[in-house]
């Protein structure tokens, strides 16, 4: 079996290398364009036909125009690099034609890079970057901080800052080089060699040798290639991205997210093929839970766990879904993982189709990612074309086959007893568990149900070991995680950083602190089902357990950013809203409990609150919470629990002051308060009796009929 | 369970041919291959649904009626589905259809007052339709590209970092496309410079 799967993918491996060396000679300059929806919105099109136009002009055919999916930087987009083979690589931000052709003319064909001042204060590209690898993680040497230890060396030999420079990376998940004892890793680019240092010795010779006299120095090399080595060879310069750590997005804005060949050519489906040949989906399983993978979607329940009850499940039949039905406002990096590298998601529901033993497999994706959805499209039918899905998969005998369902723009579908519902071709509307999907799913078989992120971090994990993940991260979360950073933070995008990174760093260190100086107030995470973090909180490490004890929560993985003109209320009655509209309306503590939360929230910010208001919210929002039946209404409160814990005086100055603090809130002038103010709107606990205002469908339409209830009628007559 | 295929109803032949003539020929062979090659056909019920719309603009009640016979599936249940999720529309939309986004980067950026702009200019509240059908107003929630917020999306087009000054030379662009004969599309030099 082992020899049979590895040569099967062998074969396919030359002939996607063949065709790899026959379009790219070594000497061959690469021209990377971003081709993302955001990257395309803003502009992209534009830069990479100029770009064509200025090739085929100058007759040139040693230039080729790449396009790859997002960086994450999407403040700066489009984003273009340069790579001219030995010469540091060059990434461009906000390019349009104009600069496209600027670019080709001053860099690809005079070999001058030129840098902007509007890029921020990058200096020139030296001779060489030293990037040091600072997680928390690696033992460092004994006294010193390497890269201080580098920094004061390279000072004291005199080494101008246009020859070498110090650059401090997060992590580059190196950690599996590891031996006892103490030491740290540096990549040197654009030579992009990694060495270990173990001692001050070892930095004099570093320097001698290859800072000053252009040597690789063998003996400290380190062999294997870390996985973010490209990333670094690229984008190493911008301290947006240098201070990130990248597993789930090792391969956006890298490599050409429609070509199988460049997937395979960085260990693409290497993965598939050592957990094809090992051909124990136990042991598989067993490497997960080691590894401290936690679902990714938000709960951040250990995904070894589903897969074990999903394995475990006896059935003819079973299925596995990728939940890409990333409906938080804010959150978008599934989106960018479907679209900039859709191969490694695709192998990843492969193993985890494998490892539970499922014949199918599925996309649940919203419809409002058309470039998403082309994609992974694409990467299907491509993988079945090379054998890497349908009937015995390399030659294995496991057959597994993938297909793609649109939601429809209904965000309580990403539950998954919902998405189950929507997949199935009803209405998305969650049902009671127990039954769990991995014992009672689709179509009542056993099923499970992983995101998007999850199943990209799945090959890394197999091709890189359980220990080097769950080294990237805290104890009780390995690895990494991303976030989406919006709102006024001054460098938005898309970052990825080891679990337990603090908010500190995160909002400071990567995005590069506030817009438009102004102070932080607070930090919003888990969009509608998440809360606020203030300002005094910021040295918070993240990770799923300190934010739920926040009041926040992990969520997807949406970030934004609040600063003092924002109002708490109004953020609170955004959520509410957003919340009220999308709740299914099966039960009633969701149903109505986020009507009557939005009226209150609404007399807040229009300075008709009363102080009952206050008392009856909180007490409405912790019924709603724990009387719910899904995760959408249970979490549906956090957005007004956590400001009305941390901000409480915002709610107090509109209802006292009719007056909101940031000056946000349209605040009316008052009209006749009396009936509201004075009366206690919850006289008995519990929800108010409603005063229909069809909400829940008038019943006087027979042919209608109650279709709320179908749904649960069908469900298990299967 | 294992019987073999009866029709659904003694008069299957006319049911049929009349809901065929409702749908787009595309729909109707959407709905036979998913029946040939699916094991549980109706659940492409949303499938179906988006392809009808994608031709349409919109699902009629006549054609929910027709996809409900063909596909097998009660007519209650597909005016359920297409009336729960939010993509789905049943009223016919403008031209232009204009979505404010209204994520939460949108949101902390100013999309509300952007959107107040947009249904000012147009005279028209969210989810309404402007008396010459050219526009139509809706709220969307988040597109992924909260870097460029606010955004606004019309049709398929993206416009970044929008604010409400903005918006009327925004609108007015789709109006002077309809006002010059509609050429500029198909005929737009694309090798040209």
């Amino acid at each position: 079996m082992r020899d049979r799967v590895r040569a099967s993918f062998d074969s396919l491996f030359q002939t996607l290398e063949a065709r790899l060396e026959e379009r790219d000679e070594p000497h061959h300059i690469r021209v990377q364009v971003g081709s993302a929806t955001c990257e395309n919105a803003a502009g992209s099109d534009a830069a990479r036909e100029a770009f064509e136009r200025s090739i085929e002009a100058s007759g040139r055919t040693d230039v080729r125009v790449v396009q790859t999916g997002c960086t994450g930087r999407c403040g700066r987009e489009p984003i273009v690099g340069v790579m001219v083979p030995g010469e540091m690589p060059v990434q461009y931000e906000e390019v349009d034609g104009e600069k496209a052709h600027r670019i080709f003319v001053e860099h690809i064909q005079k070999g001058r890079p030129f840098v902007e001042p509007a890029d921020g204060p990058r200096e020139a590209a030296p001779r060489y970057d030293i990037i040091f690898c600072r997680s928390a993680q690696c033992d460092h040497m004994r006294d010193h901080d390497v890269g201080q230890l580098i920094r004061e060396r390279l000072a004291a030999r005199g080494v101008q800052q246009h020859r070498a420079r110090v650059v401090d990376a997060n992590c580059f998940g190196l950690c599996r080089h590891e031996t006892p004892g103490p030491s740290g890793h540096v990549l040197i680019r654009p030579v992009n060699v990694v060495y270990k240092i173990r001692s001050e010795e070892d930095v004099d010779e570093l320097i001698d040798r290859q800072i000053g006299r252009d040597e690789i120095v063998e003996h400290l090399k380190v062999e294997q290639a870390p996985l973010s080595e490209r990333f670094f060879q690229l984008y190493g310069g911008a301290s947006f991205l240098y201070r990130q750590s990248r597993i789930a997005l090792r391969n956006s804005g890298l490599i050409d997210p429609e070509d199988l060949a460049e997937y395979v050519h960085f260990n693409g489906f290497e993965a598939l093929v050592n957990v094809l040949s090992e051909d124990d989906p136990h042991a598989l399983i067993e490497l997960i839970g080691r590894s401290n993978l936690r679902g990714r979607g938000g709960a951040g329940y250990p995904t070894f766990q589903k897969w074990r009850f999903g394995r475990d499940s006896l059935s003819d039949e079973k299925f596995v879904i990728c939940n890409a039905d990333e409906g938080d406002p804010g959150a978008f990096m599934d989106r960018s993982m479907l679209e900039g590298d859709p191969y490694s998601v695709l192998e990843g529901l492969v193993i985890a189709g494998y490892a539970i033993g499922a014949s199918r497999g599925f996309f649940y994706i919203r419809a409002e990612y058309p470039l998403a959805i082309s994609r992974i499209e694409k990467a299907i039918e491509v993988c079945r074309e090379y054998g890497l899905l349908g009937k015995n998969i390399l030659d294995s005998g496991f057959d597994f086959d993938v297909e793609v369902r649109l939601g429809a723009g209904a965000f309580v579908c990403g539950e998954e007893t919902a998405l189950i519902a929507s997949i199935e071709g009803h209405r998305g509307q969650p049902r009671v568990r127990p039954p769990y999907p991995t014992d009672v799913g689709l179509w009542g078989k056993p099923t499970v149900i992983n995101n998007v992120e999850t199943l990209a971090n799945v090959p890394a994990i197999v091709l890189y070991g359980a220990d080097w993940f769950s080294r990237v991260g805290t104890k009780r979360s390995g690895g990494t995680k991303v976030f989406a950073l919006s709102g006024k933070v001054r460098d938005t995008g898309l970052v990825e950083v080891p679990m337990g990174t603090s908010l500190r760093e995160i909002v400071f260190g990567i995005g590069g602190g506030l817009a438009r100086s102004r102070d932080l107030k607070a930090i919003q995470t888990g969009g509608p089902a998440g809360g606020c973090i203030p300002a005094s909180k910021i040295d918070t490490p993240v990770d799923f357990d300190t934010l739920s004890a926040e009041g926040a929560m992990m969520g997807s993985g949406g970030m934004i950013v609040m600063d003092e003109d924002d109002c708490m209320v109004g953020i609170a009655r955004f959520f509410m809203a957003f919340s009220q509209d999308e709740s299914c309306g099966k039960c009633t503590p969701c149903r109505e409990g986020t009507t009557r939360m939005l009226e209150i929230l609404d007399r807040l910010v229009e300075g008709r609150g009363a102080p009952i208001d206050l008392v009856n919210l909180e007490r409405l929002a912790k019924l709603v919470g724990k009387a719910s039946l899904c995760g959408l209404g249970r979490a549906a409160p956090n957005p007004v629990l956590s400001t009305l814990h941390h901000f409480g005086h915002e709610y107090e100055a509109h209802v006292k002051d009719k007056a909101c603090p940031a000056g946000r809130c349209p605040m009316k002038p008052v009209r006749a308060p009396a009936p509201l103010a004075e009366e206690p709107i919850l006289e008995a606990p519990g929800l108010l009796p409603s005063r229909d205002d069809g909400d829940g469908g008038p019943p006087e339409k027979p042919d209608v009929g109650p279709d709320g209830r179908q749904p649960r009628e069908e469900a298990p007559s299967r | 369970m294992t019987k073999k295929k009866k029709s659904p109803t003694d008069n299957w032949k006319q049911v049929r041919k009349r809901a065929v003539a409702v749908l787009p020929k595309e729909v109707v062979k959407l709905i036979g291959d998913v029946q040939k090659s699916d094991t549980r056909p109706r659940s492409r019920l949303i499938t179906v649904l988006h392809r009808l719309q994608a031709i349409e603009g919109h699902l009629g009640p006549e054609e929910l009626q027709a996809v409900a016979l063909l596909l097998g599936v009660p007519a209650a249940k597909v005016t359920g589905v297409a009336t729960f999720y939010h993509f789905f529309r049943t009223v016919p939309r403008g031209r232009f259809m204009v979505s404010v986004c209204m994520g939460t980067a949108c949101y902390v950026r100013g999309a509300e007052e952007v959107r107040g702009r947009v249904a000012e200019e147009l005279g028209i509240a969210d989810g309404q339709t402007t008396s010459d059908g050219l526009f139509s107003l809706q709220d969307t929630r988040c597109v992924g590209t909260c870097g460029l917020a606010p955004v606004v999306m019309v049709n398929d087009d993206v416009h970044g970092n929008v604010t409400p000054s903005q918006v009327p030379a925004i609108l007015e662009l789709y109006r002077a496309r309809v006002a010059t004969p509609d050429r500029a599309a198909p005929d737009r030099p694309s090798a040209s410079a």
